[in-house]
């Protein structure tokens, strides 16, 4: 991507002059005159990052732009540079090992990118070149190339169809590799090119393309061909149902021939790999902040070193005692260098403060830990045979951390399955009842009135089986050469395809009640009405978008009538109704959608033979249009879809997902706040809430709709604050829908937000999708800055879920595309649940951990050495060997760390998914908060202190430590400080695990014994390559010493005393509902589960409830709706009738 | 339906039994049912279901950890305690500054071959082996620019480095005349050049008291980090042909001991001790062992001489000079720090435990009264 686009700055793929693309088919250029030869990119798709030649340097260049690899290296080279105390390979070697393990790591992922950019570029397709069909290399295909396809091959470029083995020019695609849908998509050719069927006839075709330059917007393209027949120029419009898209599949059609329009990296689809904006969880940024502190309490420490030195050093009996005099041009150099190169000898002694093993600690944590969501059976759908997808590793601990959830409702909170269950028409309401459609009122049993309906029910049924887009596939292997042919046989095989459920169940409800929908090849469509054929001829769609939300087929009836039938929601139909029962069939749908049905109004409309050539005109002038063809037609599908004659209205029922309601119950309690975002109308939205347990009946239910103007909105804004201020001992719950929220926003976002934070519950409908995203920004923007989630499953959840901090996809029925923009994709809504409070929950706690245990063992690490200055006049000496100052980040404490993040668990999965309070503990960043990370810096310190003084008063009252009474000398004291730092570094995370598998036994204990084995094989031998041989057996010496091993187990212990008893009293005095559920854990186990009768009670746990009881005092009423068979979110209640 | 998800109020807990079974009906279900390729695997590693050990820190391990880490710690404590209390160490500061050695009179740097003397009695049996140190304070053999002031190669007896010695080694390089120097560097050219000879007073006569000047150096420094440069023609002093003695030094390095041949060079005692750089300003340095002859049980009761031939000179930068007699145990000398240490850590882990207890008791009564 970056790739692309510096190329494009600097030149080499130059930016596009013309706003049109001319294509010459077959590449026959006008031998006549004033053309310029376009440029077009070639058909390779570039998705790698690398190749071999730069990606040595480029990828270095990537790497160097962290900052805190940048400052690593800058620190080694004023190693180079200067004289300072350690070597350069100190901070080189890790900064190498680091640099190298996320070069491994990337350059792993280019070359699977590679591998697979190979596949598809290397993929031999047929061309027509010269008069013959040639096989060549999809990357081979110039733009104005003719390809051929066969059956069930993808399009290996954007390519015009120009023709099919099929007279009429159509072909069958899908296109579920690009949007997720399923369905099967009719494309047609321009008739001008339809028969050019053969390479020689196509040879013969002389036309010119005329389109917009490539844009990533999958269902849009404008341009028009124009074909040069007997010398005469015929133009015609082409839209997306005349273009192949690059990535899809050709289905049921023997082959096509298409020319390239679009090729390679400028294909829809390549421009659809677009690079996701990146996300940072907050744990990175606090991380950051974190960093910076740590890096002026290096330069601070530096500083002070070097004043202290040169206070020192005022003296000359101390700057250069006899025994060590100073060269000639130490004496001469100047003042002002000398103290600039002594500052940075001291940043360079104390540079190891810095966790240089953090970030490759953290990346590799995240990778590999993400996947346990993909691993975790509990997330695994088996109806779907779905498991959960993570999409990005990067946000594994925002899971942790939510506080509000947004989530769309159709295909997340129900099943996207729908089910036809009522109707409306002409003022009466039917309902299905055994295949059949009974008026109300009337019992199942009445007298079989046999294949009778009125006109009015027939023609509304009719207008059902007509109006929609859905296609027939037959199991059969070999296609829909001819769809009648089947249709006589009407056997079970047949399926209805749709991108829409709606339209499906409709669809299939009409074949149940006798009018069924036997197939369309294109130009007709025929319905069976009890078995009588009927073919009607599809003169044209008019369809659906999201603006207009209806959509029309206009059909020549066999009676020779043309007819509009239109199908939309309510809103968007009723206001262009004219005749028929408009005022009843309005109540109908208001009653339909109280009970949580979806429901749609369909109408119908009459041409005369005037009116229709109106139409045709119209139509024509707006396809053809190449500029603002959208506006022009929206105006002409305005122009025709009006005087219609409503026939009825349909409810159809979504079922809810199983246990949404628990699990919004568990959010909740939780601590977050769920919303609810819905495309749908007002009464079917509340009432599917109310349903699904997002709002409860006892709630105050406060509405914000059908504002008209600005200055209505506000006031009603004002109402809703008071009374929400007035009566703020119940819960609230809101409605807003889309009209009014765009109002709220536009002028009254303040007052809007402190609404909605007092609300327990809010509810959007009749949103649109960009709407929903605005509503994400606006929370992810107020003053608090929360957390947010959003989760859907349809396209028009992309854009929200692109905008919180963590995406979800639900893997439903509408495609994946939703799915593809998400960070991570599940099956069903309920697994939320788990995703959020057990695996978000580990997450965070365990990188929060790690990131607070990076900086204590480091400040634990470098602070001796600081210490150590002040017994050594500021001469930079280090107190350790250089080895163990390279080895102490990446050998000797970093599996112990990495392996506890990966592991931890801190209470029980069990606990923590019954027990969704338990989330409330880490919520609000509260691990990494400032007091936090202080008190584990402060811990640092202290610990180093004790470290450096224990040694210090140890060998300081410079006595023989030995039985021999020989003496030891500074490596010794060094080395003794840095065995009792290793072993308590690594001690101090033993206490701070929970959840000791063999493998947090095998590389703690297993990185003590690696030091102890370290360090006797690298002081056992004199190491040639070496150039002092400074530890030659001084560990051996120090263990040979009894004292050494009775002041290491002491200091040791003092160390971690404080923490120790600071640990039983907190959890004895002033637990954490957390600790609360371990000691349940380890208590009670069984019979705990429900009751909270085992919490030691004391002060702290009363104080808990209170907290408890005021957070979310709603739960406490006596709710019915709450306290129904849900014996594991009974938690609040009894906890409170319990204090 | 889900495994793992268990609604039911009973609470299964991870015994190691039970895992296998659920595993086993797994399986047994994975092949009835098919068409599952994206399964996950339900293995414990992957379910996060691994056998773990969970330990708490509670009360109830705590006050019986703490009270049998304090009883053992007082143990230890009362035992280092008594074995530091039973060593006796002797010091005197022989800088010359006070007035209890005859020292003041070589303060005067330009005084050549100054002898003094440092008189002390012992009431009874100073018990042997006696170590004899000599310790130097506001030294600073941990400077840095000091430290690495020496070349390793010369050390081991490389003669090309003894000719062009480490540039580390400036300004002890090469001497005015531009000669190599060997050893090169601060620490060599700083040795210790003190000499001491301890005197038995009896019967107003003196007695020599024998220094075991042997194996006062690290076993490893002397047989196998350090090394002589390979004699020329029998000779040692051959080898060291074109280089000069350290500037500070009286006699060149393979004329260190006259009496012993074998103690001379990179080899010799004193110099392998001083060459080991003191972790602190001030430090000690084994200078000998008294174990032989009539000094084999210690230093009886008596009057003693100490004979100092003063050279060092320390008073510029205010540094001390003294000697130290010590005997030492098994955990070496005399050092009450680890005996206080474990006292004081032993009694706080007591005192916590009572505390606890106490607390515990406290709210383990209440517990009961509200369950």
């Amino acid at each position: 991507m970056m790739l692309r686009w510096i190329r494009q700055q600097l030149g080499f793929d130059p930016p596009h002059q013309s706003d049109t693309r001319t294509v010459y088919i077959a590449n026959r250029f006008p031998q006549h005159g004033h053309y310029i030869p376009q440029r077009f990119a070639d058909n390779r798709i570039i998705s790698s990052k690398y190749t071999i030649w730069n990606f040595i340097p480029k990828n270095l260049f990537e790497q160097f732009r962290r900052i805190a690899n940048f400052y690593f290296l800058i620190i080694f080279l004023v190693q180079l540079m200067i004289d300072t105390p350690t070597s350069p390979v100190t901070s080189g070697l890790p900064l190498f090992f680091v640099i190298t393990v996320t070069a491994i790591k990337q350059g792993y992922e280019d070359w699977l990118r590679h591998k697979a950019d190979n596949e598809v570029n290397g993929a031999p397709v047929f061309v027509v070149r010269s008069g013959s069909l040639v096989q060549t290399r999809s990357k081979n295909i110039r733009v104005g190339d003719i390809v051929r396809v066969a059956k069930d091959e993808t399009f290996p470029a954007d390519l015009v169809l120009l023709s099919s083995e099929r007279a009429e020019g159509t072909c069958h695609i899908t296109t579920a590799s690009l949007d997720g849908e399923t369905n099967l998509k009719t494309h047609y050719a321009v008739p001008e090119t339809a028969t050019s069927q053969s390479v020689s006839r196509l040879e013969a075709l002389q036309a010119v393309v005329e389109c917009q330059q490539p844009e990533p917007d999958l269902y849009r393209f404008v341009g028009r061909i124009t074909i040069t027949q007997h010398g005469e120029e015929i133009v015609r419009p082409l839209g997306p149902e005349n273009l192949l898209l690059r990535g899809a599949r050709l289905k049921n059609t023997k082959e096509i021939y298409g020319v390239a329009v679009y090729t390679g990296m400028e294909s829809k689809m390549a421009l659809n790999y677009k690079c996701k904006s990146q996300k940072r969880s907050a744990v990175e940024k606090s991380m950051n902040t974190f960093l910076i502190i740590y890096l002026a309490i290096l330069l601070f420490e530096a500083v002070l070193s070097t004043i202290l030195k040169y206070a020192w050093q005022a003296e000359k009996k101390w700057d250069e005692p006899f025994y060590n005099e100073k060269t000639e041009t130490e004496r001469n150099s100047s003042k002002i260098l000398k103290f600039i190169s002594d500052f940075l000898a001291f940043l360079v002694l104390y540079n190891f403060i810095i966790p240089i093993s953090l970030y490759v600690t953290v990346e590799m944590q995240k990778f590999l830990g993400s996947f346990f969501i993909g691993w975790d059976l509990d997330l695994y759908h088996e109806e779907s045979d779905q498991r959960a997808q993570v999409n990005t590793s990067d946000l594994n601990e925002e899971l942790g951390q939510v506080e509000y959830v947004f989530t769309d409702k159709t295909g997340t909170l129900t099943e996207n399955e729908m089910q036809f269950r009522e109707c409306s028409i002409n003022g009466v309401k039917y309902q299905e009842i055994n295949s059949k459609l009974v008026p109300e009122g009337m019992t199942e049993d009445v007298p079989d009135t046999g294949f009778f309906l009125s006109r009015e029910e027939e023609l509304f049924l009719k207008a059902v089986s007509l109006c929609h887009t859905v296609q027939i596939s037959y199991d059969q292997p070999d296609g829909v050469s001819d769809p009648f042919s089947h249709a006589n046989g009407f056997t079970s095989q047949m399926e209805y395809y749709a991108s829409s459920p709606d339209e499906k169940a409709l669809v299939e409800a009409t074949k149940r009640m006798g009018v069924a929908f036997a197939g369309s090849n294109g130009e007709t469509m025929e319905i069976k009405t009890f078995g009588k054929s009927e073919k009607y001829k599809l003169l044209h769609v008019l369809e659906f978008d999201a603006n207009r939300r209806r959509m029309s087929v206009i059909l020549q009836a066999p009676s020779g009538e043309k007819l509009l039938f239109t199908k939309g929601a309510e809103s968007s139909v009723l206001p262009y109704a004219s005749s028929g029962e408009i005022e009843k069939t309005r109540v109908h749908v208001d009653e339909f959608a109280l009970k949580g049905l979806r429901t749609l109004v369909v109408a119908y409309r009459l041409f005369s033979a005037e009116e229709y050539k109106e139409v045709e005109r119209r139509l024509h002038q707006a396809r053809t249009a190449l500029q603002q063809r959208d506006e022009r037609l929206s105006e002409a599908f305005n122009f025709i879809e009006k005087d219609l004659h409503l026939l009825g209205a349909t409810g159809v029922e979504d079922k809810l997902q199983e246990k949404v309601q628990e699990t919004i119950e568990a959010l909740r309690l939780a601590g977050i706040k769920v919303w609810v975002l819905t495309g749908d109308k007002h009464e079917t939205a509340v009432s599917v809430s109310l349903s699904c347990g997002h709002f409860h009946r006892t709630m105050n239910i406060l509405e914000l709709v059908q504002q008209k103007s600005d200055h209505e909105c506000a006031e009603q804004l004002r109402r809703l604050a008071r009374r929400i201020k007035e009566d703020h001992v119940i819960q609230h719950g809101l409605v807003v829908d889309g009209a009014s929220l765009s109002l709220a926003l536009r002028e009254h976002e303040k007052l809007f937000m402190e609404v909605c934070k007092n609300c327990s519950a809010v509810l959007c409908c009749r949103m649109a999708p960009l709407q929903k995203a605005k509503v994400v920004r606006l929370l992810k923007t107020s003053p608090e800055k929360p957390i947010t989630l959003a989760v859907g499953d349809g396209a028009n959840d992309v854009s929200m879920i692109q905008e919180a901090h963590v995406g979800i996809g639900i893997m439903g029925k509408e495609g994946r595309q939703a799915v593809r923009n998400s960070d991570y994709a599940i099956a069903r809504f309920k697994f939320l649940a788990k995703l959020l409070l057990v695996h978000g929950h580990f997450y965070y706690i365990r990188i929060a951990t790690l990131v607070q245990y990076f900086f204590y063992k480091n400040v634990c690490f470098i602070t001796p050495q600081f210490l150590y200055q002040f017994f050594c006049l500021f001469s930079q000496q280090t107190l350790y060997d250089s080895v163990y100052l390279t080895l102490y980040n990446i050998c000797f404490t970093s599996l112990p760390i990495l392996v506890y993040s990966l592991f931890e668990q801190l209470v029980h999965p069990h606990i923590l998914q019954s027990k969704p309070a338990l989330y409330r503990d880490i919520s609000k960043n509260s691990l990494l908060s400032f007091k936090t990370f202080l008190y584990w810096t402060i811990l640092g310190f202290c610990h180093a202190f004790v470290f450096f003084f224990g040694c210090y008063i140890l060998m300081g009252e410079d006595t023989s430590l030995t039985g021999n009474g020989q003496m030891f000398g500074n490596w010794t004291f060094g080395t003794l400080v840095f065995t009792v730092m290793v072993i308590t570094v690594t001690l101090k995370l033993a206490l701070e695990t929970h959840f000791w598998t063999w493998m947090n036994h095998f590389v703690t204990w297993g990185s003590i014994a690696f030091y102890f084995i370290f360090s006797l094989f690298y002081g056992g031998i004199i190491w040639p390559f070496l150039h002092t041989q400074d530890m030659y057996f001084v560990f051996v010496q120090l263990l040979s010493s009894g004292s050494a091993w009775f002041a290491i187990i002491i200091i040791i212990i003092t160390c971690l005393f404080p923490d120790v008893i600071k640990k039983v009293f907190y959890r004895h005095l002033n637990p954490t509902s957390t600790q609360k559920s371990q000691c349940m854990e380890a208590y009670e186990g069984i019979t705990c589960m429900d009751s909270v009768s085992c919490f030691p009670e004391g002060r702290g746990l009363c104080g808990f409830l209170e907290r408890l009881k005021r957070a979310n005092r709603s739960w406490n009423d006596s709710d019915p709706f709450a306290s129904n068979d849900r014996s594991i979110l009974t938690l609040s209640p009894v906890e409170a009738s319990h204090c | 339906m889900l495994y793992g998800k268990p609604r039911s109020p009973a609470h299964r807990k991870l015994v190691p039994g039970s895992e296998k079974k659920q595993i086993n009906k797994r399986t047994v279900r994975m092949k009835t049912e098919g068409s599952m390729e994206n399964r996950p695997d339900n293995t414990a590693f992957t379910q996060q279901r691994l056998p773990a050990w969970q330990p708490i820190l509670s009360a109830g391990i705590v006050i019986p950890g703490f009270t049998l880490i304090g009883l053992a710690f007082i143990g230890i404590g009362v035992a280092l305690f008594v074995t530091s209390q039973n060593i006796k160490v002797l010091e005197r500061d022989y800088t010359g500054v006070t007035d209890d050695s005859s020292c003041g009179k070589c303060m005067d740097p330009t005084k050549k071959d100054c002898v003094c003397e440092v008189k002390f009695s012992f009431s009874e049996l100073f018990e042997g082996p006696v170590f004899f140190y000599y310790g130097l304070s506001n030294y600073y053999q941990n400077y840095r620019t000091y430290g690495v002031s020496v070349d390793p190669y010369q050390l081991v007896g490389d003669t090309a480095y003894f000719l062009s010695p480490d540039s580390n080694c400036s300004p002890y390089q090469n001497d005015s005349t531009g000669t190599p120097i060997v050893p090169c560097g601060s620490i060599a050219n700083s040795m210790f050049t003190d000499s001491f000879t301890l005197y038995q007073i009896i019967n107003g006569q003196q007695s020599l008291v024998p220094f075991d000047r042997k194996g006062i150096a690290w076993w490893t420094d002397y047989n196998i980090k350090y090394r002589n440069p390979a004699p020329v023609n029998g000779s040692l002093a051959l080898a060291f042909s074109g280089t000069t003695k350290p500037i500070n030094w009286s006699k060149p390095v393979y004329e260190l001991d006259p009496n012993d041949s074998a103690n001379n060079g990179f080899l010799n005692q004193d110099f392998l001790v001083w060459m080991r750089r003191a972790a602190l300003p001030n430090f000690r340095k084994l200078y000998g062992r008294i174990r032989e002859g009539a000094y084999a049980n210690g230093l009886p009761a008596g009057n003693y001489t100490l004979q100092i031939n003063y050279n060092y000179p320390v008073q510029s930068f205010g540094g001390t000079k003294k000697v130290v007699f010590s005997n030492v145990s098994w955990m070496g000398g005399k050092n009450q720090f680890l005996g206080i240490a474990y006292l004081v850590m032993g009694s706080l882990c007591i005192i916590m435990a009572i505390v606890m207890l106490i607390v515990y008791a406290k709210y383990k009564f209440s517990d009961d009264d509200g369950a």
